[in-house]
């Protein structure tokens, strides 16, 4: 008997009892157990790649031509943004950008589902979560160029900081959702209940934080969506090296629901992320959403996905692009007509000549920032660095000036 | 003797290691199909098969905690942190449980773990990817801590640690891969300098300069361009950081009088700390000035942009030569 990856057990064939310590072995073995087909009726979808709206009985949708277009406008945008951040790196102006081609549907749906006074916690990756808070590109960019770590106000904009190491994050979700049910903001009523929204990936599953965030938030029936971004890929390991069953029936063993959306649908992103916001709002406790996409790009600019992938599986998913379903949809309603096509083709130009130009023009920090805001006041060590560092520089100034 | 660079060295001590022993396994992230992030394991999962070039899933902890299980049972495993930030989440595994095993089982047991972290900055990366967490490991009992500084020792040292009985952390300096040096593929381990001894990477009369890991071809710079000034600088690799050979360090304090550490990891409660208690109160009466230190602030590693001031370069080790000679 051989216990597989997966939890069951099964019959070894005869030629391989007793052999088990020999490793050419065990490539065959781990050939026995494959990962649990994906079902495509599980997949939560309200507008196909073709455009087409279908209607889910759990999810109405309340969104007027309007709102669709403001996504479509978002989508447009927050891609726009990337590509030119991309185009930065490859100009030495970012040191490394982490790219969210093919995620925009699953970031632009999730954050237009939040309301003002929702809590985000994110990966390095949500750009264009960010973009539905209303933080400034430029910002996102600073920390890719090395300007800062961080360095917009969290609290101000319900965004947390960008977190490199991953699922580290999701702790800290459940936390400040527990720190909102012990202030009494857990309320589905008013209309003013909070609640929190933590972003990561199909690598991230794997983290020993996240399945102990999945216990605490379970455990305290804590008001925060997981929202999960399968983009396939963690890295170069393909989904498979880190689960054998669909990452959203993970939840039900932490005692939670989990569900699979369309992470390339907007829609049906915007949908289900709403509805979960809304249970965690009215006290039934966590979700936990697989948006289920792709990484079309590398994982950062460092990266070369040939190296480990097939080009043909893009090419797959090119045909489900996320911005894509939502113009054709958009014109053959006749809910949007070539003009407002043209015009936000027109202002994403606009934007990313500005990420471009702001960008560029980005000034370094002093040198003497690296000593700032290490604790609430200076200690006497740190002070002593900080005034021999100051010194030392200014022998090179003073330097400089004699030579002139 | 082949010229490669110190990331090709690896994989060629890799290699090696992975052919004379059938027991050594290479477990990590992206370490199979990819060849790790800086290539260092390339092509090795080809000619060795998954079940010894492990893709594991994303989880340091889990990397640590089953490469343990793996070396109960017998094998070898090497294991590579992806980035030196990214080890904090396995520091559990690796403190309280692989550091201390030999001892709870009053040396019935051995887990020969070598952890292989790429370490310190200077490539422009954003947080967690530039760090120096050496004196974390240095100050548990248990583990042997080394860093190789050239693609010579790269391919010597990372044979030696998988073939050591005990722990080690293996920390290679990643803005150093590229590094071109000559290695003799062909040399035998046994004739090697050990993996726990220091070596004079250039001898000097004035000052010994004490230093490791990326640093080493700095403090090389250093000295090569003190001697304009007349000085005279003996330049020391520890290479091993747990422990130190102080017998090789306290001979060339003894030597030249004058002694500077540097390290890109926080001079704050660093390895430079416990070098200089132990050459003064070794070498006290050879000193002409107390030894100094220079390296990283006592801040978190700042953004990229600010990291030439975070690292010391040639100017400042040279800055802190000079102020050895005012006292």
């Amino acid at each position: 008997m051989t216990v597989e990856p997966g939890g069951a057990t099964t019959a070894a064939p005869a030629s391989q009892q007793g052999q088990q310590g020999q490793l050419s072995e065990l490539s065959e073995l781990s050939e026995l157990s494959q990962p649990v087909a994906d079902s495509s009726s599980e997949l939560i979808q309200l507008l196909t790649p073709e455009g087409e709206r279908i209607d889910h009985p759990d999810y109405p949708v309340d969104l007027s031509a309007a709102d669709i277009r403001d996504m479509y406008r978002d989508l447009v945008l927050v891609r726009r943004i990337d590509t030119e951040a991309i185009a930065l790196q490859r100009q030495g102006e970012l040191g490394i950008w982490a790219s969210l081609l093919g995620q925009e549907a699953a970031q632009i749906g999730s954050g237009r589902a939040l309301s003002p006074q929702d809590m985000v916690f994110p990966t390095y990756r949500e750009h264009g979560v960010a973009w539905c808070r209303g933080i400034d590109p430029v910002k996102l960019l600073e920390l890719y160029r090395g300007v800062s770590h961080g360095g917009w106000a969290p609290e101000e904009h319900k965004f947390h900081l960008y977190t490199i190491v991953i699922g580290a994050q999701t702790l800290h979700a459940t936390g400040y959702a527990m720190g909102i049910q012990r202030d009494g903001a857990v309320d589905g009523e008013s209309g003013d209940g909070e609640a929190v929204i933590v972003y990561f990936g199909d690598g991230a599953t794997s983290q020993g934080d996240v399945n102990e965030s999945f216990v605490w938030a379970s455990v305290f029936n804590a008001p925060v969506v997981f929202f999960c971004q399968n983009n396939q890929w963690a890295i170069s390991e393909p989904l498979e090296k880190q689960s054998r069953i669909p990452l959203y029936q993970r939840a039900r063993g932490f005692g939670f629901p989990g569900l699979r959306v369309d992470g390339n649908d907007v829609l049906a992103c915007y949908a289900v992320t709403k509805k979960a916001l809304a249970a965690a709002r009215e006290g039934q406790g966590p979700t936990m959403i697989e948006a289920f996409t792709y990484r079309m790009g590398a994982h950062t600019t460092t990266d070369d996905p040939t190296r480990y992938r097939l080009a043909s599986e893009l090419e797959m998913w090119k045909l489900k692009d996320p911005i894509e379903r939502v113009r054709v949809y958009l014109a053959r309603t006749g809910q949007a007509d070539q003009d407002f096509f043209a015009a936000i083709d027109e202002e994403a130009k606009k934007v990313g000549a500005g990420v471009r130009e702001a960008c560029r023009n980005m000034p370094d920090p002093p040198p003497m920032a690296i000593f700032d805001n290490v604790y609430t006041q200076p200690n006497a060590i740190l002070q002593a660095e900080r005034e021999q560092y100051a010194a030392y520089l200014d022998t090179f100034e003073r330097e400089e000036g004699a030579s002139r | 003797m082949t010229t490669l660079t110190l990331s090709k060295a690896l994989n060629e001590g890799l290699r090696k290691a992975l052919e004379d022993d059938p027991k050594v396994l290479i477990m990590g992230e992206d370490v199979g199909k990819l060849g790790g992030v800086f290539r260092v394991t390339d092509g090795l999962q080809k000619d060795f098969g998954e079940a010894r070039l492990i893709d594991t899933p994303l989880a340091e902890s889990g990397i640590i905690g089953t490469a343990i299980g793996l070396a109960l049972r017998g094998y070898r495993p090497v294991c590579e942190i992806q980035f030196d930030g990214f080890v904090f989440p396995a520091v559990d595994q690796i403190i309280s449980q692989l550091a201390k095993m030999r001892y709870r089982s009053l040396g019935k047991l051995s887990l020969p773990v070598v952890i292989r972290i790429p370490c310190g900055g200077g490539i422009g990366a954003v947080e967690h990817h530039s760090e120096s967490p050496e004196a974390v490991f240095a100050h548990t009992a248990g583990l042997r801590v080394v860093a190789c500084a050239d693609a010579a020792d790269a391919f010597t040292m990372i044979q030696q640690a998988i073939r050591s009985d005990d722990p080690v952390i293996f920390f290679e300096p990643k803005r150093r891969y590229w590094d071109k040096g000559e290695v003799d593929t062909a040399a035998d381990l046994a004739g090697a300098l050990p993996m726990d001894r220091a070596r004079v990477v250039l001898e000097g009369t004035d000052v010994t300069l004490l230093t490791y890991g990326p640093l080493v071809r700095t403090c090389l710079e250093a000295a090569i361009a003190a001697r304009e000034d007349g000085r005279s600088i003996e330049v020391v690799d520890l290479r091993s950081l747990s422990p130190l050979d102080t017998e090789t360090i306290f001979a060339s304090v003894r030597r030249t009088g004058r002694c500077v550490v540097a390290h890109e990891a926080p001079v704050y409660a660093g390895l430079g700390a416990e070098i200089a208690a132990r050459v003064t109160e070794a070498c006290f009466y050879h000193l002409e000035a107390p030894v100094l230190r220079v390296g990283g602030f006592a801040t978190p590693y700042p953004p990229s942009r600010l990291e030439e001031h975070y690292l010391p370069d040639l100017d400042r080790i040279l800055d802190a030569v000079d102020r050895t000679f005012g006292y």
